[in-house]
């Protein structure tokens, strides 16, 4: 055991300071220590993304970073994406088009699918395939992510236009 | 009330019944991250345990020192096989009639095999203790390839040799070797050998159908929790059967059933993998009764990968005969099964080779025999079903690449073939030669529908030209057809023959209609992403004419869910649905006494209209069931107690035989052994259906878990036992990218026996799918010369097969 | 998958990580985005006991094109790669190459650094950065120096540089003509069973300039001058491109793993380099 040390980091908004060892991997950190269980542990190796969550902007596997990484960091989760009141369409989307099954994959997966929209708010099949490899599901064969996903992108952008 | 005058249309579809393609309830939960799975439970106090496992896949243990690791701050304690012995918990008994070690006892028969259990009040000091365990290995001989192991002088199992050095009889009968577990035989060998040495022609074939893993993307892991002040035991954890678990449990621990109260939370996937009792569980629960304190215990991925449950490793040899005209006469299989070290396959106890015997297929066969020799090696136990009931994909593997390989024997096309050998729609119910009775099937249909469907014939043209432009040297990619039609045996099952540690393969449902007409009812199943909570409501509302919003569904804890054995082998459906359609017909049956009391007639004299009781011939008399509800609860009706509650426990008559035609077109990279799959046609009858959109959801999944088994997802060993496929660098999971689109299609051929004619779905694709793949491979090399070659088709394999039949240059 | 325990620092500066460096011998290690690092340290085949991460250290992030040359410091992602478009359009190969690495949360925290200086064969950007005959930059207590990227890698995790010393950047002389990476991989997020890095330089109907290198073929990246030198002067027939993979395979020197054995990684890498030098001149 190393010794605690201090941390300070946000998590959907909410900002949150802990002593903790430099090795507790982040995905623990949200898990066990703030309760925040959306993202769940899949691989351990940072290949099937039911870890991801967002860190400044980037879609990080939680697994594959310690929480001394993390320091200062504003983190978003699935928890932070929408609730009962405000769903993100993402989250409409998935439910309407069967993009889940068991649930297990699904907070990393919608949660890499904001940034993805973010990044690139019109993509094709290819692009939502090749731009959601990081995330591996067992259960659906992704056909109805992939739809899931493109159904959420046309519901974002029609709001969009709607807006301006 | 607006209800009245609503059409009977409208009626209908504020049911949300079967047949409609009703949204998942579960969903709200699980796309805001409020899945509540079993890594997801945190008690007070609760602490961590975690395996010290062995490096090697055989040799004995000279000594464990657990000195060092009590120093590690925050280990509370280390379990071996010493601590467990004088409770009898060092060993545990299999699902297979065979016995296991919990921990270490002596040796160790498997790389990953658990020898101390480290328990502590964090991960982190888990971890750090186990590293600080010391262990005193004796190497001995490796046996990996369970042929050796037959002729091999080396006991792996020496429990079950005799002190005079004979052996005993094993759960199963006779053993012919010390590494040998059982023979189990079913069909007519005398008249099999007879036909098969006179046939007419004579197809041979030797298939190894590889290890390979159902790897949920949650791991296997549980919380136990003894409360001390009430004699109590809480086990939560991935349990596809947790009432078999409970039951279990109890009979190992002593401790009596109804102080055992066991809950599968939500759980990430099972695929098979979660059907086991496992070392975990068994020393979470002593770890809990020694400190007082709930202990988790989560496996990890490589744990996962390397110890809990594999499938398959399968060696089935094939022969086949049949006249000149191509109509099959006779089928031999001889099986030898890998179980690993200890035999914990999960196996309805009188099929120690699960339902191997279905692999005469979809055809009318008239004779055959099939022998399975069941033998310890040093892997790790398990021999689960992964997507598919006991033993069933690897029996129609094999009944696939028969005709296949029978097709090139006699220069046949592998559809043609098919079509002229499928029992025959009037052949139904239809006996098969190794016992089954299968209840009902359509396949001249649904064959026709799905080469039609793909234009089969334009497709043999167009692959006939293809091997044209190869050997023209215009292109380096072939064209594979793929074809498979399957027929699964699912719905375990009927209790004279199906039973689990003697526990009969029934299933339960229990319901309670509130006053309000809502209901509640409870099943002895457990969802693993398979929708229950969804599909079960939409069975009951059709049955009992509430709304399936209305009707909350509830498994997984033992004590408020009526016994069953649980969610695998695709019985959910078969069985619970069955139980869930009888015990909803008991509620409309005194529903329907209680409409007649309420409108003054006679029983006789009202009958159900989709959400009500009418009398006969007038239709404007009736009484809702939501009327009813509140009836049952709130008047006293002369003769009938107040109430409205059933509960039914449903033993099958007969197994439930799906059956599909899939049809898979492939382009291969022939110098670089690279697979592209064009297209995937799946047409599938589980008879009635009753969310088309679950449905074709469980096609999507089970046919990309087929695609990872039949392109590359195995579990290796190299010489030393030790496993080269540990994490998910190596252990093939498609991603989004590997998988193509699918088309789905279907026919409808209601099973005659199931209540509501459903015969379950989850686990069709994968059983289908795998052939489909395979044969696509093996078809697009069948030009060139190519019989067979074994999966899984990686890329060097299929390079290799290539390379082989001299594609080279 | 629990690492050993360690002491964690985060300098603010490269003087700071020195010290570290410098204190700690062998028990520090440096690390940018930790995605090869901090799975090796899960499984405890990698023991840290002084992780020193490179997040806070100025100046190592910038992505400079130049008129002649183009500069990526040691901390720019696979993702940054991918996303700037005044280094795709100096030097495409980059962005081809970074988008066939791991997958896209991975190449949010994989860095070019990172990918070049950990000495995995099984890397890409080693191999790619040979074929561009970049230079690394590493700075270490007496300072500055270049390294050839060509003359980096001795052996599987062993380079030329020294265990005081931390990459900081890579700087490539801009690329002129075709370009191609071709990577043969079981599924994404795997190493490559063969990939091929290619650059030509086309006048009129012939080659001028060609540049080869191969990945995860050997126990280093492998820049193969003899297959440049094959092509250079030719027209690119097939016969020229069946000279350049001979000689490409003649320098390879494959192991057997779970991808396939060393008769089918040949032939894949002759593949592979077949086509790489196919669409590299198709686009000179």
């Amino acid at each position: 055991m190393s010794k605690k040390q201090h941390y300070k980091i946000t998590v959907n908004g909410k900002e949150e300071e802990f002593l903790a060892e430099p090795r507790e991997l982040l995905i623990y950190t949200l898990r066990e220590r703030l309760n925040i269980t959306g993202p769940h542990i899949g691989c351990e190796t940072s290949h099937c993304g039911a870890c991801t969550v967002t860190i400044d902007g980037k879609s990080v596997k939680a697994c594959t970073m310690f929480v001394a990484q993390a320091d200062g960091k504003d983190i978003t989760t699935i928890e932070g994406i929408g609730g009962p009141d405000n769903l993100h369409p993402l989250q409409e989307a998935f439910k309407e088009h069967h993009g889940l099954q068991c649930g297990y994959c699904t907070p990393g997966m919608i949660t890499r699918a904001t940034k993805l929209l973010e990044e690139n708010p019109n993509p094709t099949e290819e692009e939502i395939r090749f731009g959601m490899a990081g995330n591996i599901c067992r259960c659906t064969g992704y056909q109805n992510i992939v739809k899931s996903i493109m159904a959420a992108a046309a519901e974002m952008n029609a709001a969009k236009e709607a807006a301006e | 009330m607006k209800d009245e005058v609503d059409s009977r249309e409208d009626r209908v579809a504020k049911l949300k019944g079967m047949g409609c393609s009703r949204k998942r309830v579960e969903d709200a939960r699980f796309t805001q991250g409020k899945g509540n799975y079993v890594d997801d439970i945190k008690l007070d106090g609760m602490i961590f345990g975690d395996f010290v496992r062995s490096p090697y896949a055989h040799a004995r243990i000279k000594s464990i020192d657990t000195s060092a690791a009590l120093e590690v701050p925050g280990v509370l304690a280390v379990l071996t096989a010493k601590e467990l012995e004088p409770l009898g918990l060092h060993w545990m008994p299999t699902l297979a009639g065979d016995k296991q070690m919990v921990l270490a006892d002596g040796k160790v028969l498997f790389q990953g095999q658990e020898v101390a259990f480290v328990v502590a009040e964090d991960r982190y000091a888990a971890a750090d203790g186990i590293e600080a365990v010391e262990v005193d290995y004796e190497e001995l001989p490796v046996l990996v390839d369970p042929f050796e192991a037959m002729k091999s002088d080396v006991v792996l199992r020496e429990d079950l040799v005799a002190e005079d050095g004979s052996l005993p009889d094993g759960a199963h009968g006779p053993r012919k070797h010390h590494n040998h577990i059982f023979t189990w035989e079913a069909g007519d060998k005398e008249t099999t050998d007879q036909v098969i040495g006179s046939a007419e022609v004579l197809a041979e074939e030797t298939m190894y159908y590889h290890r390979t893993h159902p790897c949920p993307l949650e791991t296997c892991g549980c919380v136990a929790s003894m409360d001390k002040v009430n004699g109590k035991l809480t086990l939560w954890g991935t349990f596809q059967a947790p009432h078999a678990i409970r039951t279990v449990v109890s009979l190992i621990s002593g401790i009596e059933e109804h102080n055992i109260r066991v809950i599968s939370p939500d759980i990430g996937g099972g695929f098979g993998n979660k059907v086991g009792a496992y070392p975990g569980y068994v020393c979470s629960v002593v770890a809990s009764i020694v400190t007082g304190k709930p202990v988790k215990w989560i496996e990890d991925r490589m744990d996962n990968l390397m110890t809990t449950a594999f499938a398959r490793d399968y060696w089935m040899k094939g022969r086949i005969s049949a006249t000149k005209e191509g109509k099959i006469t006779g089928l031999h299989c001889h099986v030898t099964a890998d179980h690993g070290g200890f035999d914990a396959c999960a196996d309805p106890t009188k099929f120690p080779a699960g339902f191997m015997n279905i692999c005469t297929g979809s055809y009318d066969i008239p004779t055959a025999f099939l022998e399975v020799d069941g033998v310890y090696t040093n892997k790790a136990p398990g021999g689960v079903s992964y997507r598919c009931s006991f033993r069933v994909t690897e029996a129609v593997y094999f009944i696939e690449r028969m005709i296949e390989v029978l097709a090139i024997k006699l220069n046949m096309d592998a559809a043609e073939l098919r079509r002229i050998n499928f029992i025959k729609k009037e052949q139904f119910p239809y006996k098969a030669a190794l016992g089954w009775e299968y209840d009902s099937g359509d396949y001249h249909t649904a064959w026709d529908k799905a080469l039609q469907a793909m234009d089969y014939e334009g497709l043999r043209a167009e692959q006939a030209q293809r091997v044209d432009d190869f050997n023209a040297g215009k292109t380096r990619k072939l064209m594979g057809i793929g074809l498979s039609f399957f027929t699964e045996i699912v719905g375990a099952g009927p209790v004279k023959n199906c039973d689990i540690l003697g526990l009969g393969m029934f299933d339960s449902c229990e319901i309670r209609i509130h006053p309000t007409g809502s209901a509640i009812a409870r099943l002895g199943t457990i969802s693993q992403g398979q929708g229950h909570a969804t599909t079960f409501a939409q069975i009951l509302a059709t049955e009992i004419g509430l709304p399936a919003d209305s009707i909350t569904i509830e498994e997984g804890d033992t004590d408020t869910a009526p016994y069953g054995l649980g969610t695998y082998g695709s019985r959910s459906t078969p069985v619970a649905g069955a139980a869930t359609a009888m015990a909803g017909r008991k509620i409309r049956a005194k529903a329907q006494m209680i409409a007649a009391y309420l409108l003054e007639v006679h029983d006789d004299d009202v009958e159900f209209d989709v959400d009500r009781f009418v009398v006969k011939g007038a239709p404007e008399r009736f009484k809702t069931m939501k009327e009813i509800a509140f009836a049952a609860y709130n008047q006293a009706i002369p003769g009938i107690e107040p109430g409205l509650e059933a509960v039914s426990y449903y033993d099958p008559p007969n197994m439930t035989y799906p059956f599909g035609a899939y049809v898979c077109v492939m382009d291969i990279d022939v110098d670089t052994g690279v697979p592209d799959i064009r297209r995937f046609y799946a047409l599938d009858d589980c008879g009635t259906r009753i969310n088309p959109m679950v449905i074709e959801g469980q096609i999507h999944g089970g046919l990309t878990e087929a695609l990872a088994v039949a392109l590359g997802q195995e579990i290796a060993y190299d010489d030393m036992g030790n496993v080269k496929t540990g994490t998910l660098m190596d252990f093939f999971l498609p991603t989004a990218w590997e998988v193509p689109n699918y088309e789905t299609d279907h026919t409808v051929t209601p099973s005659p026996h199931h209540p509501i004619g459903a015969k379950g779905v989850g686990e069709s694709p994968h059983v289908g799918g795998v052939p489909c793949f395979s044969n696509a491979v093996q078809d697009a090399f069948r030009a060139f010369g190519n019989t067979h070659t074994n999966m899984p088709h990686d890329h060097w394999r299929i390079w290799k097969t290539a390379n082989e039949l001299g594609l080279h240059g | 998958m629990i690492p050993a325990a360690f002491e964690y620092y985060r300098p603010k500066d490269m003087a700071g990580v020195l010290s570290i460096l410098e204190e700690h011998g062998d028990d520090a290690r440096v690390m940018a985005g930790g995605h090869s690092l901090i799975p090796m340290m899960k499984l405890r085949m990698a023991d840290v006991p002084h992780l020193i991460d490179l997040q806070d250290v100025g100046g190592l992030a910038s992505i400079e094109v130049g008129a002649d040359s183009i500069r990526i410091g040691a901390m720019v992602t696979q993702h940054d790669i991918i996303d700037n478009d005044a280094l795709a359009s100096a030097a495409p190969i980059l962005r081809e190459a970074a988008l066939q690495i791991a997958d896209p949360q991975v190449r949010y925290m994989g860095t070019v650094g990172g990918n070049v200086a950990n000495g995995d064969p099984g890397n890409d950007m080693p191999g790619l950065m040979q074929c561009l005959d970049a230079i690394f930059t590493v700075v270490g207590p007496d300072g500055e120096r270049d390294i050839p990227a060509r003359n980096f890698y001795e052996a599987a995790y062993m380079t030329a540089r020294e265990d005081e010393e931390v990459l900081t950047a890579v700087t490539i002389p801009k690329p002129s003509g075709g370009y191609a990476y071709e990577k043969q991989k079981r599924k994404i997020g795997d190493y490559a069973t063969a990939a091929a890095a290619v650059q030509i330089v086309r006048q009129g109907g012939s080659c001028t300039a060609a540049s080869v290198a191969m990945t995860n073929l050997s126990d280093t990246p492998v820049h193969s001058e003899a297959a440049g030198a094959a092509l250079i002067g030719t027209s690119l027939d097939d016969t020229d491109i069946a000279a350049a993979v001979s000689a490409m395979l003649g320098d390879i020197d494959p192991t057997e793993d779970n991808r396939g054995p060393i008769a089918f990684k040949k032939h894949v890498a002759g593949v592979i380099l077949r086509r790489a030098i196919e669409r590299a001149w198709s686009r000179a």
